[in-house]
């Protein structure tokens, strides 16, 4: 018990104080947290500044309904085109035209600046715009916009789902769908990552020759476990030092969120602006506020545990599968042809993600959740949108005897395999080492 | 007093059969040569016996005990295919080794501490094992092999790869440990050193064994009665009877040499007085077969 504590160890240290790893850990979060902050913060880059815009506008319609915004002033000008456009870029300033034409309604309008105009601020103008022009042509027709802005309708479809005991929980199916796709890749991604890395070494320790000098003190199959549950600790201490860095790093989002002191907040604060003056419909702390509460709606905790669960069930399974690979074959080359047929129904079961999405309760999910090849990845995609409890169960049950079998057959073959050289390995050879006695 | 034995041990693989009722006892304190042509069955013997692999049949004894799991760690192996993790660096590799073999960390430093010292190489503990010349990894192999002093030592061709400067610090260490205490059990192509190092030998080809005992007992089992002389003389060697056959004469240095062959029943003493009558005696000795010879005698004979 003591070695096979000690071959863990090795495993495990040597992995973790690789640098490739420490690279992975904090790269990992800071990508997800630059995928959410990166675009807000481009579309920013050169909004930080004052704007002040000189409005040149020969229909008269529009100056009025400029209002100043936080970053954005207006001020009327008169002259022609071309003076207004030198005296405005001169100052650093831009410069709306909205020229006179034959149309009865004005529809053009041309913003010369130095630099790219800001999305806000075309958003902004585009929208003004737009309203007065909608206003305008209203009451051409007769009719009253404040008539049209009252009948306007703004459906907010809450879905909501009744579990036993009749507790009611809001769900919205958006959040839920890209959550699914979130854990279903992840587990897809960390079960092959670190399968991989087992698969290595154990090639490794075979094509170095070191595996006999090993096996003088321990068993291989406490070789092969000790490997195998050494690189399960690398990959839990990845994922949940992950967890940790991003809830720091969210962390750091909301504080400044609230504060508004804070770089990052003003970032999503401009974010939310730009919503908001897109959309025009609902403000963006609202919607905000409605993702919070669909998240917290989904047991975070329940998904990471069934993630936990799932990641090591499934990378049991597998692991097992690929340490058999790497103890059968002398070479790299030779891996494929023993790969493909395992990590088929792991890449199946991402494959048939979007049907599952679509349908997370009909009869094929629930059976791809059962089976414990495809298991990790369906079950994890399906749990966002619920999942009966004794589905879970059944499901969790299957999978750890899946993992069983699979580890013990992978024993005999890599058993056999691990003292095998310069054989090309055949299935027909393989299914004789099963039959081994040793 | 007998260290290792096995009796009776048998293993076949699926369609042939590796060992076959195969004995040998090793002495303790003996260094014990395993022979036998390229897949005779000896790499499968040290398997067994470092329970590697397990056995169809029959049992392996260690100090007259059936050998077991825990066992492993009073067993020295150092494979024929052998090697390490390239990456690691080459002290805390050792240590690996020490513990797995079930040495406490601290022991294991301080004897590799020893070892790196005597062999002149403590530099190399912070080096990755990859940047070492081959020469230099098989020092570190054997010192991770007797580092927890076993009082059963198993080399599986322990000089392949090896240059002779290499081989001859090999064959002093094994020597050594053998005097210490230790019971050593090697299997080797090299006939030559077996006869300079083997107490005992034992012969297997096609899993079974066809030679085992004292070398010296098994040397005098295969003479042929064959003697050298050296000496002087006008004419040829004549012999009247049928005791003595001339197998050859050469001529060397302004020496004739001749072999002749005692037919049972006489002495070499016999022969030395003919000799002496005819010729000028230089020197006279008896050929003795060499392990190689037999060797090849018994494996073209069991063939």
């Amino acid at each position: 018990m003591n070695k096979i504590i000690l071959i863990i160890q090795r495993e495990y240290f040597t992995r973790v104080k690789k640098r490739s790893f420490i690279i992975m850990t904090l790269l990992g979060p800071l990508l997800m947290a630059a995928m959410i902050v990166l675009p807000a913060f481009l579309a920013d880059w050169s909004e930080a500044t004052e704007k002040r815009i000189a409005v040149l506008d020969e229909t008269g319609w529009f100056f009025e309904k400029f209002k100043d915004q936080e970053n954005i002033s207006f001020y009327h000008v008169f002259e022609d085109v071309e003076t207004e456009k030198e005296a405005a870029l001169g100052k650093g300033d831009h410069l709306l035209y909205i020229p006179l034409t034959e149309l009865n309604i004005p529809v053009n309008a041309e913003i010369y600046s130095n630099k790219q105009a800001g999305l806000n601020v075309t958003s902004y103008v585009k929208t003004a715009m737009k309203r007065e022009v909608e206003n305008r042509k209203l009451l051409a027709s007769g009719i009253d916009p404040e008539v049209i802005k009252s009948s306007k309708a703004n459906i907010v479809l809450s879905t909501i789902r009744v579990e036993e005991g009749g507790i009611e929980k809001k769900s919205n199916t958006e959040v839920e769908v890209g959550l699914a796709i979130f854990a279903g890749m992840m587990i897809y991604f960390f079960i092959f990552m670190f399968g991989v890395q087992v698969l290595k070494g154990v090639m490794e320790e075979k094509s170095s020759r070191i595996v006999e000098v090993i096996i003088s003190s321990v068993k291989p199959f406490q070789l092969m476990m000790g490997k195998i549950v050494g690189i399960a600790l690398v990959g839990l201490t990845q994922f949940l030092l992950w967890i940790v860095l991003t809830v720091v790093f969210l962390g750091i989002i909301k504080f400044g969120f609230l504060s508004g002191g804070d770089v990052a907040g003003m970032e999503m604060l401009e974010q939310n602006q730009l919503m908001q003056a897109a959309a025009e419909s609902g403000s963006g702390a609202d919607k905000f506020a409605m993702v919070a509460e669909i998240i917290d709606s989904i047991n975070i905790q329940a998904m990471v545990l069934s993630f936990i669960f799932y990641f090591l069930g499934g990378y049991l399974l597998y692991a097992a599968l690929f340490a058999a690979i790497g103890g059968a074959v002398d070479h790299d080359a030779d891996t494929q042809q023993f790969m493909f047929p395992v990590s088929i129904p792991l890449i199946f079961s991402v494959a048939m993600s979007g049907v599952i999405i679509n349908q997370p309760d009909s009869a094929l999910s629930v059976w791809l959740s059962m089976i414990p090849f495809t298991s990790p990845v369906t079950m994890m995609i399906r749990i966002p949108f619920g999942v009966p409890l004794e589905q879970i169960w059944l499901s969790a049950g299957l999978l750890i005897a899946g993992f069983l079998a699979t580890t013990w057959l992978a024993g005999k073959i890599y058993r056999s395999g691990i003292l095998m050289y310069g054989k090309k390995v055949t299935y027909m050879e393989i299914w004789r080492w099963l039959k081994y006695k040793h | 007093m007998t260290s290792l034995q096995t009796i009776e041990v048998s293993k076949s693989y699926a369609n042939h059969k590796a060992l076959d009722r195969v004995s040998i006892s090793v002495p303790s304190q003996s260094i014990f040569g395993l022979l036998g042509p390229n897949g005779a069955g000896k790499t499968t013997l040290i398997r067994i016996i470092n329970l590697i692999s397990i056995l169809d049949e029959g049992e392996v004894l260690l100090n007259g005990k059936s050998i077991k799991t825990g066992d492993t760690s009073l067993i020295g192996y150092l494979p024929e295919e052998r090697g390490l993790y390239k990456k690691m660096k080459v002290g805390e590799q050792a240590i690996y080794l020490a513990q797995l073999k079930g040495l406490s960390r601290h022991d294991a430093k301080k004897k590799l501490k020893f070892w790196f010292e005597k062999f002149e190489i403590d530099s190399w503990w912070n080096r990755k094992v990859e940047e070492l010349s081959k020469g230099m990894q098989q020092k570190i192999q054997f010192i991770a092999t007797v580092l927890h002093e076993p009082q059963l030592l198993i080399f599986d061709e322990p000089f392949s790869g090896f240059d002779p400067i290499n081989v001859n610090l090999l064959k002093d260490e094994i020597l050594k440990l053998r005097d210490n205490g230790a019971t050593i059990i090697f299997s080797t192509h090299n006939m030559a050193s077996v006869e300079e190092l083997c107490d005992n030998i034992a012969l297997i080809n096609n899993g079974r064994t066809i030679l085992e005992g004292e070398i010296g007992e098994i040397k005098e089992r295969y003479r042929t009665n064959i003697f050298q002389v050296t000496y002087q003389a006008s004419k040829d060697l004549l012999f009247d009877n049928h005791t003595f056959q001339l197998l050859e004469t050469s001529q060397k240095n302004g020496h004739k040499q001749s072999r002749i062959k005692i037919a049972e029943g006489s002495s070499s003493n016999d022969l030395l007085k003919q000799l002496l009558s005819q010729a000028e005696v230089n020197a006279f000795e008896e050929i003795l077969p060499s392990v190689n010879d037999i060797f090849i005698q018994e494996v073209n004979q069991s063939n």
